[in-house]
């Protein structure tokens, strides 16, 4: 028996840790926010494509690494606590484990494929499966599909996206149709690239199996709740360390505020509640992997519950670091956006909730 | 990442079933701790059985003091805590009650297993697991509680005894008990935590006077210990002069971890979850209504956090090199102040009849959830407040400054 991560997950962690701290520092990601280095976002992602992360996944028969759903939370963790403006969820984990779902043979053959050799990159779109807002609907009919798809995950630079409808049928759309209008939309958090789609006749390919459908596609709304859980901790466990830091450096009352029970005590809370979602979440990713009529449930819970802890995390790191915490300057508040949007996608902590007190038959 | 022990702890864990189902609905009479268990118990079933006699039922089969030696009166097999937690999980599954706990057992055994000479070994512990000798723990004082090493209760060698003056408070059990394991100041001069020593008192030892402490609940659980020329052997000493906090301190680190079980949240969020399909409020079921179901998701969520957090500290024990330090130091807070929360839920969704209590009309479980709610506003406070506890968190766990220190006034 054993429960954790094993030493090739954790160095693995550790490879891309090195990594964004060389490449993505807070000085670049400042700068993009402020509008100057443009490509500064598809530089991160070629380097993480250079470690793999794109076939993470996918089977070594397509190319890919073959590797579980628990080696991606540990992936998606190190991005969040990098807060690395890289496409991993929708493009690497969501589109990928759609595919092998309920993709037919050449489906595939043909995107996974892609995928691992880096030339097909995926856009996700699942919302209007889990709440519509502002009308936003999609319609299949006859191979074209139409309507609009609100909220797009790691859309940038995307070759296809794929699109669920409001009954969780999957297909795939090119990102060149012409009949497909791509509206930008700016987010708190600038890391993570969001688009709205408008599609008047674009042509639609349905994922080509029998197992494209409903049952399906919940199950990638979970597995898509537990990467952004794994990636709100590492963001979260980022914003402890830098209160721990900052409290120890910073003096008043001739002495380090980190020495007041005030604010040790805002710490160690933080620190009580983030250490049980590391177990959550990697239980949870155990579930998806070997035990499926847990894996709803946990996930579920890993969404709602990591995602209000981090959003406690964020708002008293903050209020550690004082007035600098609120300051552009420090940076401290990209970690707290990213965890501020990834409360919201693929579902709200309540929605989530009344989601599974549902499906538990209560 | 690996879940399965192995096809030797799936055959043991069958056995426990086994044994389970032949004492499905067993009632344990006579134990310390009746109002609690009446909750956790099936009042329809007539299965009755004292405590002392399920402990040897349960000894035996070695469900209990499974690695306590048999010379001891333990079942005599290794220490194995994976075999400790399938007896832990199926048991909470299948409503079986535990073997009897309590201080003697919990805390004393296992200084005693470590630090105790042979023939205090042969002497204590075999009664105290068999419950035919009760322990309490005399550590608090009225001035001495999470600054606990100021304790003052003076303890004086006068030839081949120990002179002990001084009173303890918040001893459970004293009245019923036989025996104190007591922390006395025997060396005044030393420096505070360097002055203490491990006495083991006999409870009828003239000039100890008992008073009982009535707390919330309305149990008299707890008790003031008085002490005036108490006179013990000097023998009765746990470890040299002056190392009586190293020797509390061996337990009191178990005390921390002990608290909260998982597999006993879990079962309890489903008693939960119970209740508020039988409990109506305008005809409508409690859970139906979306402000209580909010509140039942949020807590779940905590519990499934806490279940698995169990998995990871067991597999830390089971494999080396995996920290966790800080993730053993918040478990005491976390799991109290989530206990906590989860009753303060069964009594809101209870309404005006969650305020009934004793032997009302309308009383729900009897009167369990209320009395819950109060026991465990007790044990966010005893055995290292939630404050202490964020203290230790901070200090050893994330490694900041200790609040320096203020000259005694």
């Amino acid at each position: 028996m054993y429960f954790g991560l094993s030493e090739e997950q954790q160095s693995f962690q550790e490879i891309i840790r090195k990594f964004l701290e060389d490449e993505a520092t807070i000085d670049k990601i400042k700068l993009f926010n402020k509008g100057d280095l443009a490509d500064f976002p598809e530089a991160m992602h070629k380097g993480l494509l250079e470690l793999g992360i794109n076939g993470l996944i996918i089977p070594e028969q397509y190319g890919g690494l073959g590797l579980d759903i628990l080696f991606a939370t540990a992936v998606s963790q190190s991005l969040g606590a990098g807060v690395a403006p890289s496409p991993f969820i929708g493009s690497y984990v969501l589109a990928p484990y759609a595919i092998l779902q309920a993709g037919s043979d050449e489906q595939k053959e043909k995107y996974l494929s892609g995928i691992s050799e880096a030339k097909i990159k995926f856009g996700v779109g699942l919302t209007e499966y889990i709440a519509s807002r502002d009308n936003a609907e999609i319609v299949f009919e006859n191979g074209k599909i139409n309507g609009r798809a609100l909220f797009v995950i790691d859309a940038a630079n995307a070759t296809h996206y794929l699109i669920s409808d409001s009954s969780g049928i999957l297909s795939i759309i090119n990102s060149n149709d012409p009949g497909l209008e791509i509206i930008n939309l700016t987010t708190v958090d600038k890391t993570t690239s969001v688009v709205e789609l408008k599609m008047n006749n674009v042509n639609a390919e349905c994922l080509d199996s029998p197992e494209n459908n409903s049952d399906n596609t919940q199950r990638l709304v979970d597995l898509g709740r537990l990467m952004i859980a794994a990636d709100s901790l590492g963001a979260a466990q980022v914003m402890i360390d830098k209160a721990v830091e900052y409290s120890m450096q910073r003096k008043q009352f001739g002495r380090a505020i980190g020495s007041f029970q005030a604010v040790k005590h805002m710490c160690a809370q933080m620190a009580a509640d983030l250490e049980p979602c590391y177990s959550l979440i990697w239980y949870s990713a155990h579930s998806m992997d070997h035990i499926p009529e847990e894996s709803n449930l946990m996930a579920s819970h890993s969404k709602a519950h990591v995602s209000d802890v981090a959003s406690y995390i964020a708002k008293t790191s903050t209020e550690v670091h004082g007035g600098m915490g609120f300051t552009d300057e420090l940076g401290l508040h990209y970690w707290f956006k990213r965890i501020g949007l990834n409360r919201q996608l693929l579902g709200g902590v309540d929605t989530v909730r009344e989601e599974v007190a549902d499906s538990q038959g209560f | 990442m690996n879940l399965d022990f192995g096809t030797e702890y799936d055959s043991f864990r069958d056995e426990v079933r086994e044994f389970c189902d032949r004492y499905k609905g067993v009632q344990v009479t006579g134990s310390l701790f009746q109002y609690l268990e009446a909750t956790n118990s099936n009042s329809d079933d007539e299965l009755k059985i004292s405590v002392q006699e399920w402990q040897k039922i349960l000894i035996e089969k070695g469900y209990f003091a499974r690695h306590i030696p048999k010379e001891f009166g333990g079942y005599g097999g290794e220490l194995d805590i994976v075999k400790n937690s399938i007896i832990n999980e199926e048991f909470s599954k299948a409503k079986i009650p535990d073997g009897a706990g309590g201080q003697g057992i919990d805390f004393l055994i296992p200084t005693l297993l470590e630090m105790g000479t042979d023939e205090q070994k042969q002497r204590y512990i075999k009664p105290a697991l068999h419950l035919d000798e009760i322990w309490c723990q005399g550590y608090s004082e009225p001035n001495a509680g999470s600054d606990l090493a100021s304790l003052q209760t003076k303890g004086v060698l006068d030839g081949d005894e120990w002179v002990i003056n001084g009173q303890k408070i918040w001893t459970s059990t004293a009245k019923y008990a036989q025996m104190m394991f007591c922390l006395v100041r025997t060396e005044p001069d030393a420096p505070k935590h360097k002055g203490i020593s491990y006495l083991l008192i006999p409870m009828d030892t003239p000039g100890i006077e008992i008073r009982p402490l009535v707390d919330m609940t309305l149990d008299a659980g707890f008790n003031e210990v008085f002490f005036t020329d108490v006179r013990i052997p000097a023998t009765n000493i746990v470890g040299k002069r002056g190392q009586g906090w190293l020797v509390a301190n061996k337990t009191l680190v178990h005390e921390r971890g002990s608290l909260g079980d998982p597999a006993k949240m879990v079962s309890r969020f489903n008693k939960l979850v119970e209740l508020m399909k039988t409990e109506t409020i305008d005809g409508q079921r409690a859970i139906d209504k979306p402000v209580y179901r909010d509140r039942l998701m949020k807590i779940q969520g905590k519990v499934l956090a806490l279940k698995a957090h169990g998995l990871r500290l067991l597999s830390a024990r089971l494999n080396k090199g995996q920290d966790v330090a800080l993730a053993t130091m918040i478990v005491k807070l976390y799991g109290t102040e989530m206990r906590y929360e989860l009753e303060s839920l069964a009594i809101d969704v209870m309404g005006e009849l969650g305020t009934l209590y004793e032997d009302s009309p309308h009383l729900r479980n009897g009167g369990g959830w209320q009395y819950a709610y109060m026991y465990y506003l007790g044990l966010i406070i005893g055995g290292g407040t939630s404050q202490i506890q964020k203290n230790i968190i901070s200090e050893r766990g994330l490694g900041m400054p200790k609040e320096p220190k203020v000259k005694e006034a």
